[in-house]
């Protein structure tokens, strides 16, 4: 054996000190986050998302140029409604990356090695979701805040008005991003495949979307507005978006959303129920994945 | 420190000592499930175990973050490398950043895991493979570390080389293990002490001299005249085949050694090799547990007479 010598060198106890749970957590949390991102992977696991953080990133440029050549204000997309503008590559991120998240660790059998640690299994679950989530902040939050220094540097006009915008489009960017996490969590842990997840996660929103698209088109057609609206509880971008325009006094950026303060309520609650919903459903499955 | 005292799987009740046990059964006989049990990844339906000192049930906590484990299964992501991989382990058991690279990199080289270790686990043997997983059951500095099937899917050159590094982990390292094989073979090189199950239940417990030394088999070679000397054994009582151009002979105690050589000098021949013949499982699971009584003729498979 070429190994001999060095095997020579003796064995020394740790005598340091062990952290604890929060220590943990935040460990856990980092090493979710960078995996999102493709960190601490080959190159090739960074390509993708790379490249849609640039895409997502693409139209808040180019408003913002319009605004700077053209001097028109108005070219400034709306900060509340650029994750529904840019739903499509939205979603691709979050097929591609909550797979990594998900079902990585699942499909290797590396779940056995966490949970024979001191880690919990809750932990395990938030640190996932909150690093999803934290990965899609950075995604939409990014682009909105090109736009929003990209105006104050422009000068347009009513400066009070679009720091307020500004601030409750991040709300509203946070309750984009732990939804659409959940959800595209739940979905890839299920499908263990990980082509299979990336292609589930897309048929949700995609699928949803559309189908809320048709039947709120019908309804709308027989002028059912009330139900047009909350047809759009349906799908996780127009849910969001209701809680947008109904709570935080955002304008309509896609499909119906349901009337008054009690349907972005209503809208609310749905969120929060997603978000208990899949940490239960992922907590199972990844207890289930412990037990090979 | 005293670790498992355990009653698990079906009616199983067996005390182990520090230091290296070895726990052998066939497929399936509930090595895995003993193992998962007491590291609270599993309950147990009834029952009480406890490692270290530590109940299965209430302190699974404690217990892990005390205890190594290194599963039977690929459990290795193929795009990190080992580096990467053992590092973030060691911080899952509580290690700051910096104490995890250190140990990661002296584990990694304990386990005989050097240039490679900065290429992804995708590419790596399946032996290299074995000495990742154990070196992230050994990142942390437990107290006692649970190997399954460490040496499954290796060469024998592999093979031996894990049992080595296991031998070490137990004396030098001072860390207690709990390996589990369905070879009892190489468990007996390697442990102090053997437990014995199937289907659940306790065949047998006891240190490994006991398998060694009242029982089993030698396998005796001589350069000419095997059915001489075989003639000549059996004459003297003692249970004798033959196979290939050696003699199996049955170990009745410590005198049959010296028979052997007196025989074979009586009759002067040349002894090629006298050695001890692997167990099998199926011979230790038709003897009874207690050591066979000197004189009684056990036949080649193990019916007890």
């Amino acid at each position: 054996m070429t190994t001999g010598t060095i095997h020579d060198i003796g064995y020394r106890h740790y005598q340091g000190r062990r952290l604890g749970r929060s220590y943990l957590l935040r460990s856990l949390y980092v090493h979710n986050l960078r995996s999102a991102w493709g960190l601490g992977r080959p190159a090739r696991a960074k390509v993708m998302p790379a490249l849609l953080a640039a895409i997502v990133l693409l139209p808040a440029v180019g408003s913002v140029a319009a605004v700077a050549l053209a001097g028109e204000a108005d070219a400034l997309i709306r900060y509340s409604a650029y994750p529904t503008y840019l739903q499509p590559v939205i979603s691709i991120f979050v097929a591609t990356q909550a797979p990594v998240l998900a079902s990585r660790e699942l499909r290797f059998r590396v779940i056995p090695l966490y949970f024979s640690r001191p880690v919990l299994s809750l932990d395990f679950v938030l640190a996932k979701l909150a690093a999803m989530t934290t990965a899609l902040v950075l995604l939409m939050a990014t682009p909105i805040t090109v736009l929003y220094v990209g105006g104050l540097v422009n000068k347009v006009p009513d400066a009070g008005a679009h720091l307020r915008d500004f601030s409750l489009a991040l709300v509203g960017v946070l309750l984009f991003a732990v939804v659409l996490a959940s959800i595209g969590l739940v979905v890839a842990a299920f499908t263990p495949r990980r082509g299979f997840g990336v292609a589930a996660v897309i048929a949700v929103f995609m699928l949803s979307w559309v189908f809320v698209q048709i039947v709120q088109g019908i309804a709308t057609a027989r002028t059912q507005f009330d139900l047009a609206g909350w047809l759009g509880l349906l799908t996780p971008f127009t849910l969001v978006d209701a809680v947008q325009v109904r709570l935080l006094g955002a304008e309509r950026a896609g499909g119906a959303v349901p009337p008054g303060a009690l349907g972005g309520l209503v809208a609310l609650l749905v969120c929060a129920g997603v978000v208990a919903l899949s940490i239960a459903m992922l907590h199972r499955r990844f207890r289930r994945g412990a037990d090979l | 420190m005293r670790f498992p005292g355990v009653t698990a799987l079906n009616d199983l009740t067996v005390d182990i000592e520090p230091g290296i046990v070895g726990l052998v059964g066939a497929n399936g006989a509930g090595k895995s499930t003993l193992i998962k049990i007491l590291l609270g990844l599993q309950p147990a339906s009834a029952g009480q175990a406890w490692v270290l000192d530590l109940d299965v049930a209430r302190q699974g906590e404690l217990i892990r973050e005390r205890v190594g484990y290194m599963p039977e299964y690929d459990c290795l992501p193929p795009d990190v490398s080992a580096t990467e991989f053992v590092v973030h382990m060691a911080r899952m058991s509580g290690l700051p950043p910096t104490a995890a690279r250190e140990r990661a990199a002296d584990t990694l080289r304990h386990v005989g895991l050097h240039e490679e270790r900065y290429r992804p686990i995708g590419g790596y043997s399946t032996g290299m493979r074995q000495k990742v997983k154990l070196a992230q059951a050994l990142v942390h500095d437990p107290q006692l570390v649970f190997l399954d099937e460490p040496t499954n899917g290796l060469d024998p050159a592999g093979r031996d080389e894990m049992l080595e590094l296991i031998r070490r982990i137990g004396t030098e390292f001072g860390i207690s293990v709990l390996v589990t094989s369905h070879l009892l073979g190489e468990l007996e090189r390697t442990c102090d002490h053997v437990v014995i199950i199937d289907g659940g239940r306790l065949l047998r417990s006891q240190p490994v001299e006991a398998f060694t030394t009242d029982s089993g088999t030698l396998v005796v070679e001589v350069e000419e005249g095997r059915d001489e000397l075989g003639r000549a054994l059996a004459r003297a009582g003692l249970t004798v085949r033959p196979e290939g151009r050696t003699l199996l002979v049955e170990v009745t105690g410590e005198h049959t050694f010296d028979l052997i050589r007196d025989t074979v000098v009586e009759l002067d021949l040349l002894l090629i090799r006298m050695e001890q013949r692997r167990h099998h499982l199926e011979e230790v699971f038709a003897t009874p547990a207690p050591p066979v009584p000197p004189g009684a003729a056990v036949s080649p498979r193990g019916h007890a007479g």
